[in-house]
């Protein structure tokens, strides 16, 4: 293979191994700044990877089971956000809650849906490559290899990094969020609803959860598999705390991240006789490095994880 | 004044409904899995307590989550997550496995003993890590410890395929996908040796480990300076940095001491029932179910015997129910709906706490 | 015909009253789960002017105006506003009928800039709403800045200004919403005398504009100076309302109280003995890594009380943490008894006979969690007779709670209930008769009458005037001026994290101290030891 293929596979493969990460990252993002710590996005994903899937068989369009990932990724942050906004209850127990009930639950429909235990068959259609609209991208001189790898959950990944950066910047609504995210009550006392504002946070949480799951059943390897989120949902967050709660930023360390497994698979496909293991660790030991070097100047949102009571009961 | 049994009724109250519901939800799903819940967990039951080896069972399956049960509640009373009970596991199973090598000649007296301390040394280590960087750095142990358990992992397998493979270390084997074993002096003894009515349950004294780990923690938290440190520190680090106590200290020690004990399960699991370590895709879990059984058994050790025994229950008599024809993960799916009203009812005490506050504020205030 | 001109005339006036009233609150009473903290108060706001609610901590002022901005609904009782009558739901009904409040906790968001804050809930859009205006949001606060002479700039982040120009954004805010009636909640906790007397200007100003005035507040003195009109409540009930010329301080304090109350303490002429706390050209840095304390140097001997006067926020809050060896000392020397302490952690300071009441009770002082008892050892708990080689020994920790509980007099039904249940002078009786067990030699007590009704702050001026009395030396450190000038022997008054000086008690005025509070010079006539 020439360098500059070897290159363009391995960016294109960063990309399309970031991809879930940002997804997933952006849903930490807004959850967070609005002051609501989310550790069950894995669990979320792990949800919308298995509806798509679902409602792709039941369906046959892809489309619709992004949908339903979507759907579902909502009514489970839904729980969460009941949880914890309005009992008030411990974020991080709410989210180990989430993460169980959605292995549980996956693993219990798989064996009552499909029979088996361990994996779904392959959907009939899926979104593993570049869509046809888009195919025009391919013929750009040395770049358009890279686009002919891309799935669409690529495209819709970086477009609503976009998307979330204007939102949370430059809207009213955005101002509002991170108002609460800081000084809850500050924004309560300008009539601005806290719980409301938490809620629509966490729900989109949820929404890009299960859309970053999406990506990585249907969107990567056709079908869904117990344990195929192996702690991406983690990661996602750790690429949030890295890129201090900044839709950029995350995007950045999400593509970090993406960047050191795709080197990890080229190592291997290639046989350099690095163990696989400590290549699979990388992310988790940057992610500690980057917590310890970082830590000092990233500031989480003041009320991060701090449940909120209104004036009076 | 309400008397004790009030006072741990009170306490229980919340877990208690918690579970009944989490029960309730399990029906649910029984039903729409198309059985009957009354003979589910009838199997249920049956699988985990009918007979006494299928209690010994139970025993064996709730000893490793006795201790990471103990090892997160330990961490709670000092204001700490403990996420990281699934890595502090690993690495007490794999170092259990080394000192059991390296030291294959001795004799099972002092074999045992070694392996277990070096089991809850190990995963001491790992926990402190998780604890020194909060400490020095301030940095979150929820991540970090998530962050350690998989770098754990990986670590163990590339261990069980390299290093400690019985390909590397017996001459002639072939490569597997799990370690060479522990000595066969360093094997517990099971329990249908000392009773023959556990028959084929693969119980062992593990067990009695377990109960001795949680008496010494109530002992520890509850009738000693230490504990008394450790909980000041987990209720009100700001008082007690001024009374003189060190929340750095305190916080190396306790996640220390939690990693230690899930270091401990780990150790007790290989000498005990597995006897090997394999290479694995996924955490192990007991780090995971420890966080629900410390949580309902409220963060207290008598009370994590308690609800170990509860979710060794949920666990043996899955399987009987999987021969009744019900998915065995209904038994997560009840563990993850008590986990969620546990993390909801967590507030309703806090709401009842906070009335009564209020109340007497505003009355003293006058 | 007289007696129909009379009705006539008693009708008119009940109607021009009536149209007067920018507010009427009727008959408010409001009942949290077992305490009454509003009790059918009737309360008025006539157009123009300024109307100050007084009462001591807890009287029950902050929550009837908090009903008035909706953010507590009365049990019962009815809010009328211009004439009309109006259940406000929320503060969004009460900025829409034109009512601001300015919160005694700012309730700003330190991030953001002065703009940002202001418009926030309210902000300019275009693009159909989709975009901020941030140029007319600055335009539109540069406005209103002008046209009631508070001057700021839009674009300064919260987190890099004053406390005062934060009151400042916190008045534009409500009068950006258009308030008519302006709230303010114990204004002037954070400002020194002279931003106070601004403060008076402002507010007089905006009564010129036509707004209306609600000023809460427990001081005496702002009270007598920037009022037209008083209502004194007392345990959610109104005593009074009175004209403010028609009172004095002295009344006012008896009507707070319900008692004749000592304005001033008795204190004896002591001489001070050997220096006990040398403190030496400290420096110190706060949590973000700027200076604090800037080079410090004073000391306090034994049988007298040193005070630490200033506005909150010059470096008090370092200095003490320091002190107590919770804070590092960048350069400089603390000697206590001789012992050079700079480095030392907290618990061999308290070793040396170190007492502290921390300014936060409820954060530093108490476990809350923990029992009466459980807290009345902290710090001493691995001390004979309450452990031994690290066993706890809980039959005598009990039986010191007990004797302590006695002593001094802590209300509470024995030493089993949680310090949570306490209340707050009671919890602040737990932690001086924890301290005071050992003896110190030093007593560090900073602001240990905050929140404190009258009676318990009598009991905490008495314990130190006796540890004065003992030969121990007292450092107090306290934002309240009366305090000071009634314990302290000598006052020194930080500003920005320098001592601006030290003055003997019996040299100190109110006058004096407000200028060195806001950092300014005395002069030559004013300055004395």
């Amino acid at each position: 293979m020439a360098e500059g293929a070897i290159v363009i596979a391995v960016i294109a493969s960063a990309l399309r191994l970031a991809t879930p990460l940002i997804l997933a990252a952006l849903g930490g993002v807004f959850s967070e700044r609005s002051g609501v710590v989310n550790i069950g996005l894995e669990g979320i994903m792990i949800i919308g990877a298995f509806f798509a899937v679902l409602f792709t068989h039941i369906t046959g369009n892809p489309w619709l089971g992004v949908v339903a990932a979507m759907v579902f990724g909502i009514l489970t942050a839904a729980i969460l956000a009941f949880l914890a906004i309005n009992l008030r209850g411990n974020q991080v127990i709410a989210g180990v809650a989430i993460n169980l009930l959605a292995v549980s639950l996956s693993a219990f429909l798989l064996e009552l849906i499909w029979q088996r235990s361990g994996a779904t068959p392959s959907v009939p259609v899926a979104l593993t490559t570049n869509p046809k609209a888009l195919e025009f991208l391919e013929k750009i001189p040395v770049l358009g290899d890279l686009f002919s790898k891309f799935t669409p959950f690529v495209y819709i990944a970086f477009i609503l990094v976009g998307v979330t950066y204007y939102v949370l910047f430059k809207t009213p609504l955005g101002l509002r969020i991170r108002a609460v995210g800081e000084h809850p009550r500050a924004a309560e006392t300008v009539g601005i609803s806290v719980y409301k504002t938490r809620w629509l946070c966490v729900l989109l949480s949820g929404l890009l959860a299960g859309l970053a799951g999406a990506s990585l059943s249907i969107g990567t390897i056709s079908l869904f598999r117990e344990g195929m989120i192996a702690g991406q949902g983690f990661i996602a967050l750790a690429a949030m705390i890295f890129g201090k709660w900044h839709p950029v930023g995350a995007m950045l360390a999400c593509l970090f991240f993406g960047l050191t497994s795709a080197i990890q698979i080229l190592a291997q496909t290639i046989g350099i006789a690095w163990a696989p293991e400590f290549l699979l660790m990388i992310p988790y030991v940057a992610t500690i490095i980057a917590l310890v070097g970082v830590v000092g100047k990233a500031v989480a949102p003041a009320s991060d994880g701090l449940p909120y009571e209104k004036g009076e009961k | 004044m309400k008397t004790r049994f009030e006072k741990i009724w009170d306490s229980f109250r919340l877990p208690i409904f918690a579970v009944i519901l989490g029960f309730v939800v399990g029906a649910i799903c029984i039903v729409i899995a198309g059985s009957n819940p009354l003979v589910a967990y009838a199997a249920l039951f049956q699988g985990s307590l009918g007979s006494i080896t299928s209690f010994g069972e139970t025993l064996y399956k709730m000893t490793p989550i006795v201790f990471t049960g103990l090892s997160v509640a330990l961490a709670f009373r000092c204001g700490l997550f403990n996420i990281g009970a699934e890595g502090q596991y690993i690495a007490g199973s794999i170092v259990a496995i080394v000192t059991g090598w390296v030291f294959k000649d001795m004799p099972g007296i002092i074999l045992i003993p070694m392996i277990l301390i070096m089991g809850i040394i190990a995963g001491g280590i790992w926990g402190g890590i998780a604890g020194y960087l909060k400490a020095r750095f301030g940095v979150h142990e929820v991540i970090t410890t998530i962050m350690l358990n998989y770098i754990a992992l990986h670590t163990s397998n590339y261990l069980v395929r390299t290093v400690l493979n019985p390909e590397t270390l017996i001459p002639g084997s072939i490569r597997e996908a799990f370690t060479v074993s522990v000595p066969e002096q360093a094997k517990l003894i099971k329990l249908n040796a000392i009773l023959p009515q556990f028959t084929y349950s693969s119980a062992h004294i593990g067990i009695f480990i377990a109960i001795a780990a949680a008496i010494f923690i109530y002992f520890l938290l509850f009738k000693t300076t230490v504990g008394y440190e450790i909980r000041s520190v987990g209720l009100s680090p700001d008082a007690a940095e001024y009374g003189g106590i060190s929340k750095q200290k305190n916080t190396i020690l306790a996640m220390f001491l939690a990693g230690g004990l899930s270091g401990l399960a780990g150790a007790v699991q290989v000498t005990g029932l597995i006897y090997s370590v394999n290479q694995v895709s996924m955490l192990p879990g007991y780090g995971f179910t420890g966080i629900s059984v410390a949580l309902v058994g409220v963060n207290h050790p008598l009370g994590v015997l308690a609800s170990g025994l509860l979710f060794g229950i949920l666990d043996n008599g899955a399987r009987q129910m999987q021969l009744a024809g019900i998915p065995k993960e209904i038994t997560g799916i009840i563990q993850a709906v008590i986990l969620i009203f546990i993390a909801g009812e967590l507030i309703v005490k806090f709401i009842s706490d906070r009335n009564k506050k209020k109340a007497i504020k505003s009355k003293e205030v006058e | 015909m007289e007696s129909l001109d009379l009705t006539l005339e008693y009708v008119m006036k009940g109607l021009v009253l009536r149209l007067s009233n920018v507010i009427e609150m009727k008959e408010i009473t409001k009942i949290f789960p077992g305490v009454v903290a509003n009790d059918k108060v009737n309360f008025s706001l006539e157009k123009g002017e300024i109307h100050v609610l007084l009462g001591e901590n807890g009287a029950g002022k902050t929550t009837l105006m908090n009903i008035l901005y909706g953010l507590y609904q009365p049990t019962s009782g009815d809010i009328y506003v211009n004439g009309e009558k109006n259940a406000i739901k929320s503060p969004t009904t009460a900025i829409k009928l034109g009512i601001g409040m300015v919160h005694q906790h700012f309730m700003l968001v330190q991030p953001f800039t002065i703009a940002e804050n202001i418009v926030l809930g309210n902000e300019p859009a275009k693009a159909g709403g989709f975009r901020i205006d941030m140029k007319t949001a600055i335009d539109n606060v540069q406005k209103i800045s002008d046209e009631f002479g508070l001057a700021v700039d839009p674009n300064i982040k919260i987190q890099d200004i004053s406390v005062g120009m934060q009151q400042r954004v916190e008045i534009l805010k409500a009068l950006y919403r258009g308030a008519e009636i302006l709230i303010l909640d114990e204004p002037t906790a954070v400002l020194t005398p002279q931003e106070i007397d601004e403060l008076g200007d402002i507010l007089k100003n905006l009564t010129k504009e036509g707004k209306s005035i609600i000023l809460i507040t427990h001081k005496l003195k702002e009270v007598l100076s920037m009022s037209d009109r008083i209502t004194v409540i007392r345990r959610g009930q109104v005593v009074d309302t009175l004209n403010t010329s028609e009172t004095d301080a002295d009344s006012l304090a008896e009507l707070m109280v319900g008692r004749k109350v000592k304005l001033t303490s008795d204190r004896t002429e002591k001489q001070a003995g050997s220096v006990i706390l040398s403190v030496k050209n400290l420096k110190i840095k706060d949590s973000r890594k700027l200076e604090a304390i800037r080079d410090v140097s004073f000391d306090v001997r034994a049988g007298e009380i040193l005070a630490i006067a200033g506005v909150d926020g010059n470096g008090q809050r370092e200095l003490v943490e320091a002190l107590n060896g919770l804070r590092k000392i960048e350069s400089g020397q603390v000697l206590i008894s001789n012992v050079d302490t700079t480095h030392l952690h907290t618990k061999d300071i308290n070793e040396i006979g170190v007492g502290h009441i921390p300014e936060d009770r409820q954060k530093r002082g108490l476990v809350m969690e923990y029992t009466l008892a459980e807290n009345m050892i902290l710090g001493y708990h691995k001390k004979a007779p309450f452990s031994k080689n690290g066993i706890m020994n809980y039959p005598e920790v009990h039986k010191h709670a007990k004797k302590l509980i006695t002593e001094f007099d802590i209300r509470t039904p024995n030493e089993n209930v949680k310090a949570k249940s306490l209340s707050g002078g009671n919890q602040q009786k737990v932690i001086i008769a924890r301290e005071f067990y050992i003896n110190p030699q030093l007593l560090i007590a900073a602001q240990p009458t905050r929140g404190l009704d009258v009676g318990s702050i009598e009991f905490v001026h008495k314990r130190l005037l006796e540890q004065r009395e003992n030969n121990k030396a007292v450092l107090l450190v306290s934002l309240e001026l009366d305090e000071v000038l009634g314990l302290a022997d000598r006052i020194a008054v930080i500003y920005q994290g320098k001592i601006v000086g030290i003055l003997d008690a019996k040299d100190a005025t109110e006058r004096k101290l407000g200028i060195m509070m806001a950092g300014g010079q005395l002069g030559e006539g004013d300055v004395s030891a």
